[in-house]
């Protein structure tokens, strides 16, 4: 029989770090993501599998300790939310220059600044065009329900460790903060041995291992940065995942991701009341961004209209996908505040079939 | 005639009291000519290799004169963002606790961008050792003001000498850490004798032994010189950190475990 | 009764002429060479043959690491 329990993204998020055989967690409290470390030192992973939890002094420890554990060719992660983001740009930076695998969780809320606590999906820009210094991306799955939550946690580390690189989970306070059903993977167990690069301590057989993002050669960093973009290519060319739904014999789609994405499904069947044929593209890979799906479904679309709890960010890489093609707009709340079904029906025929 | 090596007899492997520890390789290092930076190097890979624990030993660079040390040594090495050394030695620490890990910072890395790292590692009682250079001023970026410039002190940001009122205090991070219940062992050592040289030594073996019996973190302050920052050949540097930093930065053991 | 004598060879090429271990011999037995190395830097050398007690000063203090001392006792 199957077994469901009913949670929060945030505690699923965090059994799902323990299923998938994490070695350690380093966070520090920010809402609406508290929960957690919450859950994390509640269920005493320690004894469960092994797992490390540690809270940290901020989040630019929290990521520094992430650093020194992913060098060490651990399975770790870190939690937040926006503002707690933004203080670890620089060391993501660092992750990504150093090829360190690791998991980065944001549970993002609205801003600038420290904004508010209520969900928001204005990170985008943050999280899928480098977020730090330097010519890097992060690898960005966008969940859209507590299974997702829960089923990403070691999906983002298979890619992490595939190809060397950050992984972030970019969702968002409502997603976070709503319980639903969830079923979990088997235990996985730990890993048992490193990476050969990782530094572990260096054996007579091998020359040390130098974890660094570092190089005062400018000829031999322009081969390291030549190499980082080659490998940004295969993931964009092997990683891109999406979905649709009731896209079958459209004239109209919504794109959206998260907690948008969710939203416009009711929209969806509201709109299709009034006789309006519309239907779903969620991308969920938003870097790798399915820019080649979004072209192709946009050769049978009248438009497209971009949901975001946002001012409009990913907008910018639908219109691309499009290149000129259909029209293409954006339409979000900001603030914390989250759209109702109708005003994205409403919008939709304003700005799209209207318009 | 300086080009003849005298007492060519004496040159045989039975004969041999002195040579560079195989824990550092044969790069050049960067630094200034009489640069502490080398013998502090030195004599923590001398230690690694006596205590014989090269497989067991992770280290990890700061940002500063020394952010290359990882280009001189025969060990596991990891290069930290600027001052977040011990939040990474704490990552590597608590996944590895049977692995020995200590961070290399100047006073720029670890008393002012890290210090939040410095004290909170420090106070979690990470069972790691923190190697602390302090030569008063920022090297790297060219001789400007560090949280350890003394009073009257010239720096490339303090032409005229540091003015309390208007740059604050000199910080004596090294005191205020051995407040720290989470510290067993705070020393304060320099490099530039051969009796100085041997006392440090010492001091950084205690520190590596006590991380082995995991009673909390080891940390070691090295005075020393910045010839190039301070704008005097070597040896006159060294005289002019005897008298102008010995007395503020005094040196010797300032907490040891209850032990010992 | 046995003597002990030393000497010292110098990574010519790698010493920087910092002098530090002129000041740290005890018998005072170190000299800066008034030729250069490949990098320009004055190196240091041993001056006299019977100073040189093989003690390490020279060698625990030298910041690159140059010196490698040897000693023996002769009669």
């Amino acid at each position: 029989m199957e077994e469901y329990k009913l949670m929060k993204g945030n505690e699923a998020i965090a059994e799902a770090a323990i299923l998938a055989g994490t070695d350690g967690y380093f966070g520090y409290p920010i809402t609406p993501q508290s929960e957690v470390m919450e859950y994390l030192t509640m269920e005493k992973p320690e004894e469960r599998t092994g797992m490390v939890v540690l809270q940290a002094e901020s989040e630019v420890a929290s990521i520094n300790m992430l650093y020194g554990a992913a060098g060490s060719g651990k399975k770790v992660m870190t939690s937040s939310s926006s503002p707690g983001i933004s203080l670890m740009q620089e060391g993501i930076s660092y992750l990504a220059g150093a090829e360190l695998p690791c998991l980065i969780v944001n549970v993002a809320r609205g801003g600038p600044g420290l904004g508010t606590i209520q969900p928001g999906q204005a990170d985008y820009f943050q999280a899928t065009k480098g977020g730090g210094h330097g010519d890097y991306h992060l690898i960005v799955l966008a969940p859209a329900s507590v299974q997702e939550m829960a089923d990403f946690v070691s999906m983002a580390y298979d890619l992490a460790f595939k190809y060397r690189n950050p992984v972030m989970i970019l969702s968002d306070g409502a997603i976070g903060q709503m319980m639903e059903k969830v079923k979990f993977k088997k235990q996985q167990e730990r890993m048992k041995t490193q990476p050969g690069w990782a530094t572990v301590g260096k054996t007579p057989d091998r020359e040390p291992n130098i974890i660094t993002s570092l190089d005062l050669d400018p000829a031999r960093h322009e081969r390291f940065n030549i190499k980082l973009q080659k490998k940004y290519e295969k993931i964009q060319k092997e990683e891109v995942l999406f979905e649709e739904i009731a896209c079958d014999d459209i004239d109209y789609a919504f794109v959206a991701y998260g907690t948008s994405a969710r939203i416009c499904q009711k929209s969806i069947e509201l709109a299709r009341e009034e006789g309006i044929k519309v239907g779903l593209f969620r991308p969920i890979s938003l870097w790798p961004f399915p820019y080649k799906e979004v072209g192709k479904i946009a050769d049978r679309l009248k438009g497209i209209l971009s949901v975001e709890l946002s001012a409009g960010q990913m907008v910018e890489d639908v219109r691309l996908a499009v290149n000129g093609k259909i029209k293409v707009e954006h339409y979000g709340r900001m603030g914390g505040m989250i759209p109702t079904p109708e005003e994205i029906v409403l919008a939709l025929k304003k700005q799209i079939i209207g318009g | 005639m300086a080009d003849q090596i005298l007492n060519k007899e004496l040159i045989k492997p039975e004969n041999l009291v002195y040579k560079k520890t195989k824990i550092l390789n044969d790069n050049v290092m960067h630094y200034c000519p009489g640069c502490g930076h080398g013998t502090a190097h030195r004599l923590i890979a001398e230690v690694i290799e006596e205590m014989d624990i090269q497989s067991d030993v992770i280290g990890i660079a700061p940002v500063g004169c020394s952010v290359l040390m990882y280009n001189y040594f025969n060990i596991d090495m990891q290069e930290a963002s600027h001052g977040r050394a011990p939040a990474v030695a704490t990552g590597v620490k608590r996944l590895w606790p049977d692995k020995t890990v200590f961070t290399y910072q100047g006073d720029g890395d670890l008393a002012a961008i890290g210090t939040a790292e410095t004290i909170h590692a420090c106070n979690r009682g990470e069972n790691i050792t923190i190697f602390f250079i302090n030569n008063g001023i920022y090297g790297m970026t060219g001789g400007q003001m560090a949280p350890t410039t003394l009073e009257g002190m010239k720096s490339s940001t303090t032409p005229y000498g540091r003015n309390i009122a208007m740059m604050g205090n000199p910080l004596k991070i090294t005191e205020l850490v051995a407040q720290l219940p989470g510290t067993c062992y705070v020393t304060r050592q320099a490099v530039h004798t051969p009796s100085s040289v041997r006392k440090t030594k010492k001091a950084i073996r205690k520190a590596l032994e006590y991380q082995k019996k995991n009673i909390g973190t080891s940390f070691i302050e090295v005075v020393s010189n910045c010839n190039s920052g301070w704008k005097m050949p070597p040896v006159q540097a060294n005289e002019w950190m005897e008298e102008n930093m010995f007395p503020f930065f005094q040196l010797g053991d300032i907490k040891v475990p209850e032990e010992d | 009764m046995a003597k002990v004598r030393g000497t010292i060879v110098v990574d010519i090429e790698k010493c920087k002429g910092c002098e530090i271990c002129v000041g740290a011999c005890p018998t005072s037995v170190i000299s800066m060479s008034t030729e250069v190395n490949a990098k320009g830097y004055q190196y240091a050398y041993l001056n006299d043959p019977d100073g040189c007690t093989g003690c390490t000063n020279c060698a625990i203090v030298c910041p690159d690491g140059v010196i490698t001392v040897y000693r023996a006792k002769v009669k």
